[in-house]
């Protein structure tokens, strides 16, 4: 049982546990994720270690309500537990100390940029970070983003916060200035159709970008292949090959299509879950 | 039909026959099919062995239990202490006697087998573990937990090698940690052997008797990740390692449309099923699409299960193709049986060279074609081959790749100094499970590649009892600051 040492709400559907797991916050590194499973009857689910303590025996996980797994998540309150932590499970980010690296994190995907923007940081690259979201009210970690970038721009598609626009654009703009020999690296991670749309915009100037895929997931440690996908044409298991991947190689169709398989019987499991509890459905569900 | 010998000792020739769920309606439930002997046909079954002075059954099985000897109590009704004999070298018998190849180990070179069928070792073993675990009131205990040797000894994977490993060592004394991957112990017994053959509540009570011998499992432990070999021996003060992780890696054909939505592993397929019970979803959250027409490749076990599995989950049709003809399944033959009285369908000399998809992305079906069998190969096999312009469509709108499992790279690519082959096993001296690594073993699935739950617990012991011999011989300090020595 891991116990929850704190809960943050940023939105109504974006949420913040510190989770007490000392081995893991000893050992994890940035880009790597757990498996967790909140009850006996759960499911296994990924979520990315979004920042650990290791004095206090902490990870920290930010997850976006989504289906019944992340809801029954949410709902949970300082004090209480959680039954499974594995972790920390795939390849850590690979850290180098020069040049300047391009991090963009689109909607809850700020969580998994922070540590490996911090760790660039420190390292001695020149950090520019990209962060959007919805709308303010979806943003979080604007400070401690800003804290761990050299320079960092915000963008909500509807304009309530800062620019209005994609943080595509703003990565375009940045390196029409900054010159595409001069980026060493783009890592872009979040929602399928925002990493999509970095990859396929940096393709177009060569320059090597990183993405972390969502893929679904049942024992995230390489015994099932239910993680796989088509990275330049031949199949990796996401939990122990990646999660990052080159994402001008990776086959976007694909992996949408693997990852929304099982929709219809996700979303019954949530309705009947909304129904029990007495919530209104939120309806979000999806891709996003 | 008996005979007398000159001991004067009856033969009945046939096995007292298993009773089965029936198969119409087994093929709709999770509950166990093969129900297992009432305690009259036990001790008949028991009585049926002659007492072999020179006890060859005992030597067809692997973890080497005193077979004429627990039978014997059997006959007698003394079904305690006949378990107490099977546990003094069997930590796993309800499970072992319900899914040992018996005919290929213990039953094998049993006498009566020679001109009748075998004393059915297994079924009277079954029931001695079930009549133990039933017997609530009056639990035989196993043995006192003897005084710490000062040794602690790390074990990686929770499955029957490394569970029988930890028994061992943890009997002679030491200090054992199990570090399990997933959220439960017992490896493929948990995740991969389906409910309806190996009912979990088993699995657990007797992962329970390991853990009441003193034996600590760390659950959600990755070793390679959370904590490497090279660690656990340098900075958590574990003198020996024992790897027990199996063959868990899931492969797949390498043709066009694997990657398809509707295509499983057996893996995925089975782990949904058992380990995350899909078939209980949504009271499960795990959830697990089927479609009416099943198509499982392969023909091994673990197939048989694939297959047997989804008509539970209710396939309309569940299909094996396999590639050579039915006198080559490796699949055991009574799993055969079970399958096709379910009404699980058989192609065979049938292999497919492209997955196909609709527009969605989801699969429709596969192109096959039709082989023939050559000449045998080196190993004995006849080699399966193409028969020109026989393509054909087999439709199906769920596909799930049986065609064999490899050891995981975790920890060998994260520990120093170990040894594997080509496939990515690790190399073990087969004679003592050491490693390239001194004070590492191995053993299990992890060398051999994929094989039994029997010779993984014969691998497990090995390594205990070698791993006993290095401690006791090595002179390095105990951690737990016993003295002796
Ligand atoms: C390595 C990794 C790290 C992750 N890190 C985070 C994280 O830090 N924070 C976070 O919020 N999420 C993260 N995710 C995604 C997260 O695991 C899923 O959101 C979660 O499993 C959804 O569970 P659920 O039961 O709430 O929703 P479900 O009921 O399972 O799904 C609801 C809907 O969302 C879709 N969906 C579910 N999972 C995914 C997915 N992985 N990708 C795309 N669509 C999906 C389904 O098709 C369905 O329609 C990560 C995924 C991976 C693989
Ligand atoms: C579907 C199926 C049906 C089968 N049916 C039969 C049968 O009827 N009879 C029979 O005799 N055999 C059967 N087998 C084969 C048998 O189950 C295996 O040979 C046996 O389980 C191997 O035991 P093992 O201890 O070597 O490994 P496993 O049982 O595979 O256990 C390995 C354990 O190690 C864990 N692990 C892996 N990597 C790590 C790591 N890095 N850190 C921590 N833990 C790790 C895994 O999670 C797993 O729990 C079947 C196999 C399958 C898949
Ligand atoms: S453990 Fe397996 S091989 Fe040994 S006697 Fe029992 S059934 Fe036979
Ligand atoms: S070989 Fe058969 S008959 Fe002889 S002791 Fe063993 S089980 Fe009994
Ligand atoms: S999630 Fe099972 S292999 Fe990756």
């Amino acid at each position: 049982m891991y116990k929850i040492i704190e809960k943050q709400i940023f939105s109504e559907v974006t949420k913040l546990l510190s989770v007490y797991a000392p081995k893991i916050a000893k050992s994890c590194r940035p880009g790597q994720f757990v498996m967790i499973r909140i009850d006996e009857k759960g499911e296994r689910i990924p979520l990315t270690i979004a920042d650990f303590d290791p004095e206090k025996g902490t990870i920290s996980l930010v997850f976006q309500e989504i289906g019944k797994s992340t809801q029954q998540l949410g709902a949970l309150e300082q004090g209480e537990f959680i039954k499974d932590v594995a972790g920390p499970l795939g390849h850590p980010t690979h850290i180098f100390d020069s040049g300047t690296v391009i991090l963009v994190g689109g909607g809850v995907g700020v969580a998994p940029i922070y540590p490996i923007a911090r760790e660039f940081k420190k390292a001695g690259c020149n950090v520019i970070g990209i962060i959007g979201a919805r709308n303010k009210e979806l943003l979080f970690w604007e400070e401690k983003m800003s804290a761990a970038c050299n320079s960092l721009y915000i963008t909500t598609d509807d304009g309530s916060y800062v620019r209005k626009g994609f943080v595509t654009d703003v990565m375009k703009e940045l390196i029409e200035e900054i010159g595409k020999e001069n980026i060493a690296l783009i890592m872009a991670i979040g929602p399928q159709p925002m990493m999509r749309a970095c990859c396929n915009l940096s393709k177009g100037y060569e320059i090597r970008t990183l993405v972390s895929l969502n893929a679904l997931m049942v024992d995230g440690t390489g015994m099932c292949g239910c993680c796989r996908v088509s990275v330049g044409g031949s199949t990796k298991f996401v939990c122990v090959d990646g999660p990052e991947f080159d994402g001008h190689q990776v086959d976007w169709l694909e992996l949408y299509r693997r990852s929304t398989y099982f929709c219809d019987e996700e979303k019954s499991a949530k309705d009947i879950y909304n129904s029990e509890k007495g919530n209104h459905a939120c309806g979000c569900g999806g891709i996003q | 039909m008996t005979e007398k010998k000159k001991t004067g000792i009856k033969i009945i020739p046939s096995k007292n026959p298993m009773p089965l769920q029936d198969h119409k309606l087994r093929a709709s439930n999770f509950d166990e099919v093969a129900l297992g002997y009432d305690y009259e046909t036990a001790v008949a079954e028991a009585s049926r062995c002659l007492q072999c002075k020179n006890a060859p059954c005992s030597r067809g099985c692997p973890v080497e239990i005193d077979i004429p000897e627990f039978l014997r109590l059997a006959a007698l009704g003394n079904f305690k202490a006949a378990i107490s004999k099977i546990k003094e070298k069997n930590t796993l018998p309800g499970v072992c006697g319900r899914v040992c190849p018996q005919e290929s180990q213990c039953e094998k070179d049993c006498t009566l087998g020679i001109k009748h069928q075998p004393v059915s070792i297994g079924r009277v073993e079954r029931f001695c573990a079930d009549f133990e675990l039933a017997d609530k009131e009056d639990k035989i205990t196993n043995k006192l937990i003897p005084p710490s040797s000062g040794y602690k000894v790390a074990i990686v994977g929770s499955g029957p090698a490394g569970l029988t490993c930890a028994a061992d060592l943890a009997k002679e004394g030491h200090r054992v940690t199990v570090f399990e991957a997933l959220h439960v112990a017992g490896g493929v017994l948990m995740y991969g052997i389906p409910e309806f053959r190996l009912p979990k509540g088993i699995v657990e009570a007797e992962v329970k008797n390991v853990v009441d011998l003193g034996v600590e499992i760390e659950l959600n432990s990755v070793v390679g990740r959370l904590v490497t070999i090279d660690q656990l021996l340098d900075e958590e003060g574990y003198n020996a390692v024992f790897i027990g992780t199996g063959a868990g890696l899931p492969y797949f054909m390498g043709i066009p449309g694997e990657n398809l939505c509707g295509v499983y592993s057996a893996n995925e397929f089975l782990t949904r099923t058992n380990l995350m019970k899909a078939y209980l979803f949504p009271q499960w959250d795990t959830p697990i699409k089927i479609g009416k027409r099943v198509v499982v490749l392969g023909g091994g076990n673990v197939a048989m299960d694939a297959a047997r599995t989804a008509l539970r989950l209710g396939a309309e049709e569940s299909i094996i193709v396999y590639r050579r003809s039915e006198k080559e399944l490796p699949a055991r033959a009574e799993e055969v049986e079970h399958a096709y009285e379910e009404g699980v369908k058989f192609y065979y000399l049938t292999n497919p060279v492209k997955l196909l998809g609709d527009e969605d992305g989801i699969v429709s079906g596969m192109e096959c074609l039709k082989y023939e069998l050559g000449e045998p190969d080196a190993t004995g096999r006849r080699s399966p081959i193409a028969v020109k312009g026989s393509e054909h469509i087999i439709e199906a709108d769920t596909i799930v790749v049986a065609i064999g499992q490899g050891p995981n790279e975790l920890v060998p690519m994260t520990t120093k100094g170990l040894e594997t082959n080509k496939k990515g096993n690790i190399i073990a001296d087969p004679e003592t499970g050491a490693t390239s690594r001194p004070g590492v073993f191995a053993g299990g699935d992890v060398v051999t590649g994929a094989a039994t739950v029997i010779l993984a617990m014969g691998a497990g012991k090995l390594g205990a009892k070698s791993i006993h011999e290095y401690l006791l011989n090595s002179k390095i300090d105990k951690p737990l600051g016993r003295e002796g020595n």
